[in-house]
Order: C-alpha cells, then structure tokens, then sequence
C-alpha cells in the first residue's frame, strides 16, 4: 500500500482569515491524506519548523492580506536552508495574476485563486508529491 | 364568516391545490428534492396564512420604534432619514487613505468607516519584524497620533460621524481619535462614531486578537464606562456577526452567535456594576447581507426581535433604548467572484436591497473588484451609486417594513429567532462564550457549514454564476490597485522621525503609568488618552499591556 501524503496547511503572517484554510484541510483529509492544520498568524520560521519535524510531503499556504509575495518565497528559502526543498510547497489567496511568475520563480510550485474546486488541489497534490 | 370558518375553507382549499400540485410534480418534477437554506430551514413550496396563525401581531411583530422592534427601531424609519451609508475604506498611508475618504465624502458619503492594517488590528507598529509585508495592505497603517492626525486631516470631526474596525487595540485608537478632535477644537462629547471593540468573535472568527479572554473583557467594560462619562454619543461597541458568517456559518448561526457575544459583554458589564439601562443604549451590532434575499430580510427582523426579547428577560432591562438592536450590515465578501467580477455588482445590489428591506441603519456595499485586490475609485463610487438608486430611486423606502405580513418571511423570521435561541441556548449549556469557545463549539460549528457549503458549490448543487455554471474565458483583470513596495519604507521612515522628534522623557512616563493603572484594575481610558497625546505609538501601549495581561495562543 502507498504511504499516505502527508500536508502541512498554513497561515503565515498576521491575516487570520481562514476559512479557505481549513475548507482544504477537510477536503485533502476525505482525499485521504494526512493532515496538519497550523492554525493562523504563524510566522515562515514556524511553519517551515513544523514541516520538518513532522517531516510532511507538501506545504499548502494560505494567505488573503496581501503579504504573499514577502511570506510564501520566505518560507521556500527557510526548506532550502533546512535540506528540505522538496517539499511541495503550493498557495492560494487573493493573490493578483502578476504576482504569479514572482512567486513560481521563488520555488512555489503552483497558485490557486478564488473559485477553485478542492478537487484541482487534491490532483495537484497527488500528481506532484513523490512519496518515495 | 368566523375565523373557524375560514380557517377550514383554507385547509379544504389547500387539499384541493395538493391535489392539483401532484398532478403537474407527475409530469414535471421540481428543479430540487429540498429547497431548504444553508440554515436548514426549510423553504415550502407555498406560505399561506396557516403558516403564520401562532403569530401574535401585537406581541411579536408590533409597531417601529417599539419592542420588540421586529419592524425597525426608528418611528418613521427611512421616511425621515435614509440609513448612513458608509464605505470601509483604508489602504497605504494615512495620507493616501485621507484622500480617499474625502472623495467619498464629496460623492456623497454620510459616514466614515476606517480599516486598519493588520499590525495595528494587533497592535504592531509598521516596524515590528512580524509587521514585514503587512504594512498598509489590508488598511491604513496607523503607528502613532502623528498617523491619525493626518488621516482625519480637513474632516471635521464634529460634522462627520466614523466607524473604526478595531478590536484587541480598540481603546488606543479611540484615545488617538480624542485627541485629533480635541487638536481641531472638538470635545470628545461631541463626537459620533463607533469602535468594533468585539474581541469575543476575533478569537472564533477573525483572529485579531491579543489579550486572553479575561483582561480583554476588562478593557471592553472600561471603555463602556469612560464613554457613558465622557462620550455619550459614542457606539462603544459593534458586536459582529459580519465575520462570522465570512467565516463560513448559516444565517442562523450568525444570529446565534452574535447575540451570544452580546450577552456575553452585557453580563461582563452589569457584573462591573454598570447600570443596564445607561449603557445598554450604546451597543450596536454589525451583520453581513448574503445571497438568500429572502432568508436574509428575514434574518434582520428576527435578530432585533430576540435581542429585545434577551435583554428584558435576561437583563430586566427597563428603557426601550436599551433593548433595540441597531446595526449596520456589509454585503457579503465571501459572495464575491473573481470570475466575471462585474456581475458582483449585480449581486451587491440584491444584498444591498435585502438590507435595507431588513431595517438596516447603515450599510457599506462591497465593490467589484474586490475578490481580487482592494477596490478602485471607480469600483467604490459604483457601490456607493448602488446605495444611493435603492435610496432614491427603488421606492422601497418609502413605507416601513414593507416585507411584514407576507406568511413567508413572517414564518422565517420565527423559525430563524426560534433556531438562534436553540443555539443560545447551547452555549448557556456549555457555560458561556468563553467556555465555548475554548471547547471549540463555534468553530466547530461554523467550519462544518463552511464545509458542506464548498461541498454543494463544487458538486453545483449551489450554483454561482460564472463559478460553476454560465463560465468564459477571461483575460487577467486590468488596472487593479495596488500597493507600492515603497509604501512599507515610508511609513517606516516617518515613524523612525517621529520617534527622533518626540519628548521621550514624556513617553517613558505616560508607559510607565499606563503599566501602573494596568497592573492596579483602574479605568485604563484615562491614561491611554495620555500616552497617546505624548506620541507613545501603538506598539508601545500594547507592548506594555502585552507584558502586564500576556497574549492569547490559539488552542
């Protein structure tokens, strides 16, 4: 049997919106992975603390304020310096179409925005994490 | 004929229509099996008067301006004066965001409504290491009175009247805008406004708090009773159900849960030995305004009906001031698409129109744009345009309450006030907000509706035009607003000037006072309003209250 994909979601920075958040966490877990929720204002160095030790497959980040394009590629940095950039690090929010390449090039491996079925991010997930 | 009579010729009439209905379900079937609400209220096929028979009119739909208040809490409603329309507004600098709101209010604008960014909801100045990437997005960055001055710069502040969304910080910002007025010659009794000072909901809801549970209700009775002394016109609280239902709950649970924080904030404030009844008068209430039209109107009625109803049975409250619940509504953010975003403005205005057939006192319309960035200019005058053609063109307020007496929404607004008091019930069970809260009841509760939601847009049961059905291709959104990256530098500039600029002999005294009244119980009020004349900024007011109260970690 496949080892089950093991997600971390989160929250970085101030913005406590987290609807979104936790609307996929419920749906990656009925997908059949496992899930860890952060809860919200946690800041890059803690979320990238976490995904280490519980040593997770992929990093969702959720952010609605405005603050992605300094939080998500901080938080792709800190897996690198850490010896995990493998982990499969995608976001959503309300994030404009422009920021989108600045945020790929840092090392974020896909964008979702407003209006996305759960079901685009659970294929998204299980196409992407290698689970070796 | 007698009311016997009629009753029976009603029911005989109604078997005959079943009859006729089951004939045309044989040979077309309804579009759904359950029409019901995201409340789980069910929506019948047909309301007839034997739907609202238990309903007394005196008793539970009554007269505006008197209890229970179902049709409104003013005599004439909006035949006298129209409801305030207010705009949230705040983006960048204080500068910036001056501008903007002296547009509104040359575009005709009644009242002001200010957003904060997210380090000073929390009580960060703009140089604060988790302030990095925050300043100025989501609202104006405001780190000192330097800051406040300039953003109420030529608003007269006698003459306007400003709602602030600011919670855990609430009585630092209010001490500042005391002191803008008192520099334009405007003592505080004479100001009109409001401050969401809502803390209960941020810890289930919106997540800005920064005390425990405990010393930021203590701050919340504080600022009730240095505002019954010093302004009498003041709201002094707006108990929010807006984000609750962003969050994710029903119609219902929004009631349910606002009022519950309501309760939760008299009963903190009849325990200090406040007197109910010179208070009570203060409190106000702030509802969002979703898609159901119909649900949604209802809902308005039922939440001024059972707020009335709770503060006479629970508080003994005597005077009618004291149990009419006054709000202002939001149209609903969460309502908004990034798809096709002008077909927003379709849907606000329906919200909008809902609101206002609810009683609403104010309202703020949502723009367009704004699932993908803060509003335009452009945007924002089209939402405000939207208030003013349901004002003055739509007819609609022109007779009060005009929705009472239809057998559905008087039926609705009974089982929405029955169903919110089931839930109020619950929370008494588990021992008050706070306990809930710390059971993680409401989040519970609202994370589960949230979730069933998404689950009945993504297998369309729930359809939203242009989400889900009734798609095209689109080209990235143009000529969106955004923030400059040098926005952040400059304010971080300013405020490293006005640090170099103040007395800081000054500072450190009003700080060191403020920790002693902090540490003593005294009304803080008083000494905040000091700290804050001497330039002490945000960051350091909290900073002191963070050390002698602790802060809050989500559980």
């Amino acid at each position: 049997m496949d080892k089950k994909i093991k997600v971390l979601v989160a929250k970085p920075g101030l913005d406590g919106h987290d609807r979104g958040a936790k609307v996929v966490s419920r749906a990656l877990r009925d997908a059949g992975m496992e899930v860890i929720y952060t809860g919200i204002r946690q800041t890059p160095e803690q979320i990238v603390a976490t995904a280490v030790q519980e040593d997770v497959d992929s990093i969702g980040l959720s952010c609605l304020s405005g603050a992605h394009n300094k939080l998500f590629p901080k938080v792709v940095d800190l897996l690198k310096a850490q010896g995990a950039g493998d982990v499969l690090v995608f976001g959503g929010g309300i994030i404009p179409d422009e920021d989108i390449p600045g945020l790929k090039a840092a090392g974020v491996a896909e964008i979702f925005l407003p209006g996305t079925s759960t079901e685009d991010t659970i294929a998204f997930i299980k196409e992407n994490v290698t689970t070796a | 004929m007698s009311c016997t009579e009629n009753k029976a010729r009603l029911a005989e009439r109604q078997e005959q229509w079943q009859v006729m209905v089951e004939k045309a379900l044989a040979r077309f079937p309804e579009r759904k099996e359950n029409f019901a609400t995201t409340s789980g209220i069910e929506m019948k096929r047909l309301f007839t008067p034997a739907d609202v028979e238990t309903i007394d009119y005196n008793d539970e739909v009554g007269f505006p301006g008197e209890f229970p208040f179902t049709r409104g809490v003013q005599p004439t409603m909006y035949r006298a004066r129209f409801w305030t329309m207010r705009q949230y507004a705040g983006f960048g600098s204080a500068k910036q965001t001056n501008e903007r709101y002296r547009y509104l209010l040359e575009q005709g604008q009644t009242g002001l409504s200010v957003a904060f960014d997210l380090p000073t909801q929390i009580g960060y100045d703009s140089d604060h290491e988790l302030s990095d990437g925050e300043v100025g997005k989501v609202g104006v960055a405001i780190d000192s009175l330097a800051d406040m001055e300039i953003l109420f710069d030529q608003i007269a502040l006698d003459k306007v009247s400003t709602s602030m969304t600011i919670n855990a910080p609430a009585a630092v910002l209010l001490a500042m805008y005391i002191a803008v007025a008192e520099k334009q010659g405007v003592s505080s009794d004479k100001l009109r406004g409001t401050i969401q000072n809502d803390v209960l909901k941020e810890y289930f809801a919106r997540g800005t708090y920064i005390f425990p549970p405990q010393p930021s209700m203590k701050i919340i009775t504080d600022i009730f009773s240095y505002c019954k002394d010093n302004l009498p016109n003041w709201n002094t609280i707006s108990i929010s159900g807006y984000h609750i239902r962003e969050a994710g709950s029903s119609a219902v649970q929004e009631v349910a849960f606002t009022l519950a924080d309501g309760l939760a904030y008299v009963d903190a404030a009849v325990k200090t030995g406040l007197d109910v009844d010179v208070f009570a008068k203060r409190l106000s209430f702030f509802f969002n305004v979703h898609n159901n039209f119909l649900e949604e109107v209802a809902k308005f009625r039922a939440a001024r009906r059972l707020w009335a109803k709770l503060m006479k049975e629970r508080f003994g409250a005597k005077k009618a001031s004291s149990m009419m619940m006054r709000f202002h509504t939001q149209t609903a953010g969460c309502s908004l698409t990034a798809q096709q975003p002008d077909n927003n403005v379709v849907r606000v205005t329906m919200q909008a129109l809902a609101a206002v057939l609810g009683g609403t006192n104010s309202l703020h319309t949502n723009s367009r744009d704004e699932a993908l960035c803060l509003p335009t200019e452009d945007s924002v005058r089209i939402a405000l345009r939207t208030q003013q053609i349901i004002a003055h063109e739509s007819g609609v307020a022109d007779t009060i309450d005009p929705l009472a007496g239809s057998y559905m929404v008087e039926s609705m607004t009974s089982e929405i006030e029955a169903k919110a008091l089931k839930y109020i019930e619950k929370i008494d069970d588990l021992g008050g907000v706070v306990k809930a809260i710390e059971a993680g009841y409401m989040q519970q509760e609202i994370g589960d509706s949230a979730y069933a939601y998404q689950k009945s847009v993504e297998t369309v049961e729930q359809v939203i035009v242009g989400v889900n059905k009734f798609t095209i291709e689109e080209a990235a959104p143009e000529n969106l607003l955004r923030i400059k990256k040098e926005m952040e530098l400059e304010q971080l500039k300013s405020l490293k000037a006005m640090k170099a600029n103040r007395d800081a002999a000054a500072v450190a005294a009003s700080l060191k006072e403020l920790r002693r009244v902090a540490e003593s119980g005294d009304n803080l009020l008083p000494v905040i309003v000091s700290a804050v004349k001497t330039y002490a900024t945000l960051g350091e007011v909290c900073g002191v209250l963070r050390e002698v109260f602790g802060e809050y970690i989500e559980g």
